[in-house]
């Protein structure tokens, strides 16, 4: 292999696994506290306010259900608008944070869901405030449900961020198309998905290195 | 300390109403331990709910410590909670936080600094007797010195009142008289008044002052933890009592008794003794005096507190005048006489 191949996939790498952490950053800024949102509004909750839940589910819904690779091109004008443009990295990341973001919310509420109720109301029975039943008792009850959904949120974002490879996005995703299929390149082509595995293999193995190291059942 | 007045609590509404308490009056003094019993169902945990407002009632007052809580805002309802603490049947401890940390939460809500939570939390895991778990995770611990930290861990606000939501009814019999033996100590020795509810008579027996009994919502009894094992005034309260005391006649005996007398049938009566009777020798002075023969078919001794209550179960033998007599007489010494049936005899 030449070194200018060396390089050409040296760098795909490094752009999916920024275009993986950048949105995978964002999405957790944004879905860990709109996951948190659609659990406490619930229904007799500590936040209970069934209509803002309603709402919030609807878009969260929304956003689950358009294909990623229609949302990325529906979303072009807007990714102009934030990045500039509509190709490279930059431009991809923006609908792989706007695709990741209901999914992380949804799981972040799977894991609430999972905490016993009546932690919650010996929290409530202690006189906490809303704040703190979220932040002393939620979060930290449900961290392992919680690294379980991120990790599984990293794991689906290298598989999409393969896909904005499709429309310009660069990375490992691009490489393949461009180089692998294209150019009838079976080495780069088989070089590329080898590389995807072990980075999912390496998320996966990190996040359940978590979860392990925070259960305390 | 806790004063329930005309508390109802609807869930639901319309055709679709329920009726989880109608009407409940309750008071609970200082330093005093109440039990509230009842069956499962009949709305013992909306009523302690009731207490802290984790259910806010349909309609009715609750006074804590003078406090009209439904009258409060969240923040104030928040500091006084603070001063009400609850232990639950599931512990409800946090899997995350060690034993010092668990009970340390309080503390934190109220925003207590490190320093003041460690001076805190020490005496109590001393206290409960876990002062070597205190780096320990809940999972590590049993279930009774899981409900251990959660006693400690509702203590460490200094509360003037302690709720217990049927706090033994996961514990094997052992585990719970320690519990209660601990509870015990925690009324005497710090003053706080207890309000707990059960379906165990047992913990009633063992800690409790005073007993409502819970039925569909009502409170259909409230007495001294004595009288009510001694004489309850209901038939539910009756049931409750056989079934802590399991005195009944022998199966074989239930299917013959008849509810009317016959020519050749005796009594069958159960027999209640407390106070005096119970050390009177009784039932040999009956068949002197009566000449009546008395064959017992069960007995048993309970101590309820301070007094002893004697329970048995009897067929008395003799002429239909005979026995009359005997009864008549056992009952102006002070035992209550219950006609269970009448048995013909086998000759």
């Amino acid at each position: 292999m030449s070194s200018a191949m060396f390089n050409l996939i040296l760098q795909a790498t490094l752009d999916t696994l920024y275009m993986v952490s950048i949105s995978g950053v964002i999405a957790t800024l944004v879905g860990l506290p709109l996951g948190v949102m659609l659990y406490v509004t619930r229904p007799r909750q500590v936040l209970a306010m069934p209509v803002l839940n309603q709402v919030l589910g609807i878009i969260t819904n929304i956003g689950r259900s358009i294909p990623f690779i229609i949302l990325m091109v529906a979303i072009i004008p807007f990714t102009r608008m934030l990045v500039g443009t509509s190709i490279g990295i930059n431009a991809a990341s923006v609908p792989l944070t706007i695709a990741a973001i209901p999914f992380v919310a949804r799981l972040i509420e799977g894991a609430l869901n999972e905490i016993s109720p009546g932690l919650i109301e010996s929290a409530q029975s202690m006189g906490a405030t809303p704040w703190q039943i979220i932040t002393k008792v939620l979060i930290p009850e449900a961290r392992g449900g919680i690294i379980t959904g991120l990790t599984i949120t990293l794991v689906t974002l290298v598989s999409y961020s393969a896909m904005a490879g499709a429309v310009g996005g660069g990375g490992l995703g691009d490489l393949g198309i461009r180089y692998g299929y294209n150019r009838f390149n079976p080495t780069i082509m088989l070089i590329t998905v080898v590389i995807l595995v072990v980075m999912v293999q390496g998320f996966q193995s990190l996040g359940d290195y978590l979860v392990r190291k925070s259960d305390r059942k | 300390m806790i004063e329930l007045s005309n508390v109802s609590k609807t869930y639901g509404t319309g055709s679709n109403a329920v009726h989880a308490l109608k009407d409940v009056n309750l008071t609970v003094p200082k330093g005093a331990i109440h039990g509230v019993i009842g069956l499962s169902g009949a709305g013992k945990s909306t009523l302690i709910r009731c207490v802290n407002l984790l259910e806010r009632p349909s309609s009715g007052s609750v006074t804590v410590d003078g406090q009209e809580m439904t009258h409060l805002s969240r923040h104030e309802l928040n500091r006084a909670r603070h001063r009400i603490g609850m232990i639950f049947q599931h512990f409800n401890l946090l899997t995350t936080r060690t034993v010092f940390d668990n009970v340390a939460l309080p503390l934190e809500l109220m925003g207590e600094d490190r320093k003041a939570i460690k001076t805190r939390v020490l005496p109590l895991l001393e206290m409960v007797g876990l002062s070597d778990k205190a780096k320990q995770y809940p999972a590590q611990l049993s279930g009774g010195q899981k409900q251990r930290v959660a006693i400690a861990r509702a203590l460490a606000s200094k509360p003037n009142v302690l709720l217990c939501d049927e706090a033994t009814s996961a514990l094997d019999p052992q585990t719970t008289s320690s519990i209660l033996e601990l509870l015990r100590e925690i009324n005497q020795q710090l003053g706080i008044t207890i309000l707990l509810i059960t379906h165990e008579m047992e913990v009633v027996k063992s800690i409790c002052h005073r007993v409502s009994l819970i039925s569909d919502g009502k409170l259909v009894e409230d007495a001294e933890v004595g009288d009510f094992f001694t004489a309850p005034c209901t038939q539910l309260g009756r049931e409750f009592l056989n079934d802590f005391l399991q005195l009944s006649p022998p199966k074989e005996l239930i299917e013959r008794l008849s509810d009317t007398p016959g020519e050749h049938t005796h009594p069958v009566v159960r027999l209640t003794f407390s106070g005096d009777a119970v050390s009177t020798p009784l039932i040999s002075r009956l068949a002197r005096e009566c000449s009546v023969d008395v064959s017992i078919l069960q007995a048993k001794v309970e101590s309820i507190q301070d007094r002893t209550l004697g329970l048995m179960i009897a067929e008395l033998l003799g002429t239909p005048a005979q026995t009359q007599e005997a009864m008549s007489y056992l009952e102006a010494h002070h035992l209550q006489v219950e006609v269970l049936g009448h048995v013909q005899r086998d000759v």
